[in-house]
């Protein structure tokens, strides 16, 4: 499949790949808050009533309801809209999920800046930070659909709670198939890096590899790492990609504080020094426009990343 | 349960006693404790793990258990004796409560066998309650879920969005109970945020309510076998109890919430539960 012809969420993927593997497993349930719509998940609703609960619009209730599932031993995907259930229902996703150490798996969909100009309330920019910081709480944002469906796969016997965050429109591939060596808490390196490497994570993993493309063409080799999983951090890919290109850019769509690039700065800062600048969402709420847009004017798509790059390698 | 009987009651009361008598100890020994909210409950406590839940102190796990969720967690130290009382841990583990690294956290921790939650943040406990419970339903297991809740504990939001799903789904094999004693830490409940009329608004939920004297063994009992016959609906109890129940200068005085007694007033709490027990024995 051609990268950029991609016309499935991943939200999509996620759901799809969910139903065939709860039509065979009738320990996995579905949770979700008047959001079936959103997550994609009618299908799934009709055609397995038994393994699907609604609770109406109620964030709390639906993640408290998922822990007492999970206690019993069921497999639980919670699903709605990332920025309430990161929000709204925190407390309970610290407390009951986290803290109680239940696997529910919360399924953030829309993440990030995908509401666009629905405005602050709706995006969720601050999650990884603040689920970083929950004992036991592991985060994994797949780059495209090849990679959520792995996660699927893998998360059918993973014994953590996890939060996943994909976004709501269709991305271009960053992979070619699904034969890819996907594992919960291992990067992917994309391209081996001389000059720089770009760490992203999400949606922005494809732009960085396309801005390696480019800059590649520049006679600049920029490195790769897709950073799907937030939590547990894969410290020695950073090491690696640190000890082979000497600077790092990461990239998110998160806010700059706590996420992705601080998880970085954490690691580098005490075990190898290297110069990194963090792309994200500065200290602001965002503006509106549709994802792209703001991808654009926040310097987070493959134009951005490049420019980043190069100023800094021509300073 | 088994059919109710005197003898039955008497020994649940001497249970209770005893239990009132280590919860006091333990807190007066941290010198920390939520003091009335446990004293209040150690009644609906210990008919709850003595005769209505089906538990296993050997098999904690015991996927057929009853299920049984403390959600006002702050009350943990009459949890942690009943637990104890019934087998779930030893008695000399309570000796470490309050102290460094003790297990047993000043709230409930799936650490300590028996619990089933991590609670203290309020207005968790029923949310879960109807998720185990629907479990039970999917697996079509016998097991039955039961929630104890303050009643300042009702002014959470979250409490109302799970009464709301248990309704709809018809859950008649959940049981929330509120520990009704009329008090919360910054005094009466109808005065920081009116709670009433209780009743109906948990049966506009779709819930069955029933009242009792929560600190009445033969009541409690006597209710816990009425509401277990409701089989097509949520069932609530409300519990009406006494803050500080069972020791004179603590009842129904809102600073016992979280008051640790001295000494002299500690010999006071003993000597009275002493003389309760000794006359239960007799």
């Amino acid at each position: 499949m051609n990268s950029m012809s991609n016309t499935v969420p991943c939200r999509k993927m996620f759901t799809d790949t969910l139903l065939e593997m709860a039509r065979k497993d009738k320990n996995i349930v579905v949770v979700t808050s008047d959001a079936r719509g959103s997550v994609t998940l009618g299908d799934f609703a009709s055609e397995l009533p038994a393994q699907f609960v609604e609770v109406g619009i109620a964030e709390q209730n639906a993640v408290g309801i998922s822990a007492g599932l999970a206690s019993a031993g069921k497999n639980v995907f919670v699903c709605g809209p990332a920025c309430f259930y990161v929000a709204r229902s925190l407390e309970q996703v610290k407390v009951d999920v986290a803290y109680s150490h239940y696997p529910v798996r919360i399924l953030g969909v829309s993440g990030g800046l995908s509401y666009g100009a629905l405005g602050a309330s709706h995006h969720s920019l601050h999650d990884i930070a603040v689920l970083r910081t929950f004992p036991g709480m592991h985060i994994v944002l797949p780059s495209d659909i090849y990679e959520t469906r792995r996660l699927v796969e893998a998360l059918m016997d993973y014994p953590h709670p996890v939060y996943i965050r994909v976004g709501r429109n269709a991305v271009p591939n960053v992979h070619d198939n699904e034969n890819i060596d996907f594992t919960i808490g291992k990067a992917i390196r994309l391209a081996k890096g001389k000059d720089l490497t770009l760490i992203g994570t999400g949606e922005t993993v494809y732009h960085c590899l396309e801005a390696s493309r480019q800059l590649g063409k520049q006679g600049i080799q920029a490195g790769v790492l897709d950073m799907h999983t937030l939590k547990p951090f894969d410290k020695e890919a950073v090491l690696q990609a640190a000890e082979e290109s000497g600077r790092i850019i990461t990239v998110e769509e998160h806010s700059v504080f706590g996420g992705l690039g601080a998880a970085v700065a954490e690691i580098l800062v005490q075990h190898k020094p290297v110069p990194v600048k963090i792309l994200g969402i500065p200290d602001e709420n965002a503006i509106a426009g549709t994802p792209p847009e703001l991808f654009r004017h926040y310097g987070l798509d493959a134009e951005g990343i490049i420019k980043t790059a190069l100023n800094w390698l021509q300073a | 349960m088994e059919q109710i009987t005197l003898s039955m009651i008497q020994k649940l009361k001497l249970q209770a006693e005893l239990i009132r008598k280590r919860t006091l100890e333990i807190i007066y020994s941290a010198k920390a404790g939520h003091t009335g909210g446990s004293l209040s409950a150690i009644d609906v406590l210990t008919a709850l793990y003595f005769e209505v839940l089906k538990v296993d102190p050997l098999r904690p796990d015991w996927p057929e258990r009853d299920r049984f969720v403390m959600s006002k967690g702050h009350s943990v130290e009459a949890l942690y004796c009943v637990l104890s009382a019934r087998g779930f841990f030893p008695d000399a583990v309570l000796d470490t409560y309050g102290q460094f690294n003790t297990q047993l956290f000043g709230h409930p921790t799936r650490k300590v066998p028996g619990v089933e939650l991590n609670s203290g943040a309020l207005g968790h406990g029923l949310p879960v309650a109807v998720g185990m419970t629907l479990a039970a339903r999917m697996d079509k297991s016998s097991s039955r879920c039961y929630v104890l809740m303050g009643d300042g504990e009702q002014g959470e939001g979250s409490v109302y969005e799970a009464a709301m799903a248990a309704g709809h789904y018809r859950l008649n094999k959940l049981t929330a109970i509120i520990d009704r004693n009329h008090l919360q830490i910054s005094g009466k409940t109808e005065d920081v945020m009116c709670l009433e009329p209780m009743a109906d608004r948990w049966r506009a939920f779709g819930w069955e309510v029933f009242e009792t004297d929560g600190n009445d063994m033969a009541a409690l009992l006597d209710c816990f076998e009425r509401s277990d016959r409701i089989k097509n609906k949520p069932k609530l109890i409300i519990s009406h109890s006494i803050k500080g129940k069972g020791v004179s200068y603590m009842e129904n005085v809102a600073k016992w919430h979280h008051g640790v007694p001295s000494a002299e007033q500690f010999e006071l709490a003993m000597k009275e539960i002493n003389s309760r027990i000794e006359s239960l024995t007799s």
